[in-house]
């Protein structure tokens, strides 16, 4: 415990610098601004930004504050949209119009930011604490994980994430399966030969996860937009004043508190995330509150379980790509990579290598969920306001920093085709309902998958019992197989809610 | 809010068009900012202006892609006669060219200026390994080789792999391919495996292991210099356990070849002038490097060696044909 207090101010002294305070501040409110566009979720957000941080020439403690607070504002923004428009500003923030919405068309929208903004802070903070006590604890398990361990949890992340980001696991099953194929063009780890290259040179280190992320995310959102005209995008509700509603907070109190645990948890999980953290908690609070808690027709805690679980879930989804360096979510898989290109090596002695890196972010984690807490509820109107940018100023804005931001990461024309390529099937894959997570896991995670694989079968000599050879391994297996078939037949009773449409 | 919006665009857009700019010398590093070449190009150009060996502060491009492949094609085919010109180099960039891995270009396409300071290679295993010496390690490969299973940070074929092959073929090993290898993902990686016990040992960069010989999860059995390492005296090089064999992770540079002699040579001086200089001193101690300084044709002779040696190793193993 004496460590935790003297490992905390040393992480304070780092990130209480006013340079990086600044940072902080700047992240939180572009991470807001982001998180509060419709479509451009965290994961876009810290991509398009990635660029930003090399060129500024900022260190990797200032990179991971600036980068970190974009992340926590985005989930924070991610339920202004959410309430306003019916639009999830974020994949997670998906339940939040559940309620959010009747609530806002009830007259009660300021309401609804208050209490999303409060549980939003009682989540992403509880999760802070949790980070801090579990993953020095969490970071000696890296030693148990050898190559069949290491297999087993990435087929549960892709497995799990199939479960949630989908209506249909066929589709999932297919979106992975793309991913894994792209993740094996360039060399091969084992035998140093080149793989689907086509004699290109530029493919010889596969395809940058950079430009797959902008491309399936933000090109096809363009795209998207050119189909439809600009339409679809005028504030729907009107926010009157904002008032606090002390009585509603007071009642969803420990509301907040179970979902964040919930949330934490599923965060925990790798290739799960802030998704199913959100989702897992609402479904809880619906059932702990049974048919009197009216969910669904714009109820407090309908708005206050989603908020706290998936900024918990961001706080825990940490942990596996802290320790590990395994990604708990799209936007920590963004962060991995940020990590990397900054030649941290994310695993078990991150926290005694570099505890100037770990704890400096924990700090500058808490720093930043003050700081939002302080920007959301009083200054709410501000961002209501950035809104109402014309789609048609916002969406070139945005095809121009996708375009600069890729060529910098190369300076080579050949990403940038690539990127639209990425658009294209972003956009198609849309259309056929088909997820695009998944393929920015199987881009991102395929080749480690592979390779451990691989691993497990060079030190076994070929011998496929060894998958099994411990609990750890057996356990993440049978997870893996009933996390993808187990919602196939619970989908009658717990369907991914739709938005609604009226 | 609209401005604030446009200011965070425009200043993305301003910063991403002044990091392309090219003037003055200019040194490629052949991956992304953060890693060994960019830590070459950055600290050699730095201390080369700064000693006043050039006249403008060296511009830094990174050109990351197919493992240096990409800035070495680039450098043969549209720079050849740039004599304004370096590019950072290490043991990859040999080993790479070795294995033909730059896509059918040689190493004599451009011309080798020198190293100046080396990554030491290590043989390292957990704590608690029965293995107390490079002997015992050798001893129990060469008896059964399947018995010991190395990790290491770079792919099959790569400079990881083919130290402790070298190793237990100057101990009498001749069937190197039955030596169990898995390339994981950088030196921690390796370790960790390594302590975990599902590998008997690790076979890294000394920069790599620092960290975990002070926290005394590891045993260095053997560092593959020529003498101990400065700082590590404890360590005892494989040579004086009775194998001899010299590997290192160079860090050095090369130029396009049609450049004239003079030219070369001045190079050769100026990157003397560097290892010379107490700034590369503080710059190689706070990096893990050893001093390791090849300048011109006793270097150039050395590169060919390391070359043709890798080569050999490599086709023994299969990687090449």
């Amino acid at each position: 415990m004496a460590d935790l207090f003297a490992n905390l101010s040393l992480g304070f002294g780092i990130a209480l610098s006013p340079f990086t305070l600044m940072l902080a501040v700047i992240g939180c409110f572009l991470g807001t601004i982001i998180g509060a566009l419709p479509g451009l979720g965290p994961s876009n957000g810290v991509a398009i930004l990635i660029p930003l941080t090399f060129t500024l020439g900022l260190d990797a403690t200032a990179a991971l504050v600036l980068m970190t607070s974009v992340y926590y504002g985005a989930m924070y923004g991610g339920r202004i949209s959410s309430i306003l428009l019916n639009i999830p500003g974020d994949e997670p923030a998906l339940m939040t119009t559940l309620d959010g919405y009747p609530m806002a068309k009830n007259g009660q929208a300021g309401d609804a930011l208050v209490i999303s903004g409060v549980a939003s802070f009682v989540g992403a903070f509880l999760a802070t604490i949790g980070l801090m006590i579990l993953a020095p604890m969490l970071s000696r398990v890296a030693y148990s994980f050898g190559p069949a361990e290491y297999f087993a949890l990435y087929l549960l992340a892709f497995s799990t994430l199939g479960g949630i980001s989908s209506n249909n696991q066929a589709k999932a099953a297919l979106a992975s399966c793309i991913g894994i194929g792209l993740a094996m063009i360039g060399l091969d780890n084992n035998s140093g030969m080149p793989r689907f290259t086509g004699g290109n040179l530029h493919l010889m280190d596969g395809i940058d996860f950079l430009v797959a992320i902008v491309g399936l995310f933000a090109i096809a959102e363009v795209f998207f937009f050119i189909e439809s005209h600009g339409k679809d995008s005028a504030l729907g509700v009107k926010l009157e004043k904002v008032t606090i509603p002390f009585r509603d907070l007071a009642n969803s109190g420990w509301c907040m508190i179970r979902a964040s645990g919930v949330g934490f948890i599923a965060g925990i999980l790798p290739g799960a995330g802030a998704s199913l953290g959100s989702f897992l908690a609402y479904m809880s609070e619906k059932a702990v509150a049974g048919k009197d808690g009216k969910f669904g027709t714009g109820v407090a805690k309908g708005v206050a379980a989603p908020e706290a679980g998936n900024n918990a879930a961001a706080g825990g989804a940490l942990i596996p790509m802290l320790t590990l360096g395994v990604p708990g979510s799209g936007t920590t898989a963004v962060l991995l990579a940020l990590l990397m290109t900054l030649n941290i090596t994310p695993g078990p002695t991150l926290f005694t290598d570099r505890p100037d890196v770990v704890w400096g972010l924990i700090a500058s984690l808490l720093i930043a969920n003050i700081v939002l807490l302080l920007m959301n509820v009083p200054m709410v109107k501000i961002f209501v306001r950035i809104l109402q940018v014309p789609p048609s100023v916002l969406i070139p804005g945005v095809t121009m920093v996708s375009f600069v931001g890729i060529y910098s990461l190369t300076g080579s024309y050949f990403d940038l085709v690539l990127m639209i390529g990425f658009g294209i099937l972003g956009y198609i894959c849309r259309k056929l309902d088909i997820p695009t997570v998944p393929i920015i896991m199987g881009i991102l995670l395929g080749n480690a998958m592979e390779n451990k694989l691989r691993d497990a079968m060079v030190l076994s000599g070929g011998d496929w019992t060894y998958l099994f050879s411990s609990a750890i391994s057996t356990g993440l297996l049978i997870a893996a197989v009933l996390g993808f078939i187990a919602p196939m037949f619970l989908r009658r009773y717990i369907t991914k809610p739709q938005r609604i449409s009226d | 809010m609209k401005t604030k919006i446009f200011s965070v665009l425009s200043t993305a857009v301003v910063v991403g068009f002044a990091a392309s700019n090219a003037f003055a010398t200019e040194c490629i590093a052949p991956a992304n900012p953060g890693g060994g070449w960019d830590f070459t190009c950055r600290s050699i150009g730095k201390i080369l202006y700064d000693i006043g060996e050039v006249d403008a502060p060296v511009q830094v491009t990174n050109m990351a892609g197919a493992g240096g492949g990409l800035a070495f094609s680039t450098v043969v085919n549209k720079r050849g006669s740039d004599n304004d010109l370096i590019v950072a180099a290490s043991s990859a960039t040999t080993t790479r060219l070795a294995q033909n891995a730059y896509g059918g270009a040689t190493a004599d396409q451009v011309r080798f200026v020198g190293a100046i300071g080396a990554d030491p290679g290590v043989i390292v295993v957990a704590a608690d390994s029965p293995f107390q010496s490079l002997n015992d390690l050798v001893e129990a490969a060469v008896a059964d080789p399947n018995s010991v299973a190395f990790a290491g940070g770079s792919a099959v074929g790569g400079f990881d792999h083919l130290k402790p092959l070298q190793v237990l073929k100057a101990g009498g090993l001749d069937d190197i391919t039955k030596v169990r290898y898995i390339g994981v993902d950088g030196g921690a990686d390796a370790i960790t495996q390594t302590v975990g016990g599902f590998t008997q040992a690790m076979s890294g960069d000394m920069s790599e292991v620092v960290g975990f010989i002070k926290a005394g999860e590891v045993r260095v059995l053997a560092v593959l210099t020529e003498e101990r390492v400065p700082g590590f005296e404890d360590i005892p090089t494989a040579r004086e356990q009775g194998y001899d064999v010299v590997a290192v992770n160079w860090r050095g540079l090369y130029v396009p070849k049609d450049i004239s002699d003079a030219d070369f040579e001045a190079w050769g001086a100026r990157l003397q002038a560097v290892a010379d200089s107490d700034a590369w001193a503080e710059q190689m101690a706070a990096n893990g490097l050893a001093p390791f300084t090849k300048v011109g044709g006793d270097f150039q002779s050395w590169i060919d060696g390391v070359i043709a040696q890798t080569e050999d190793m490599s086709r023994q193993i299969g990687v090449i044909q």
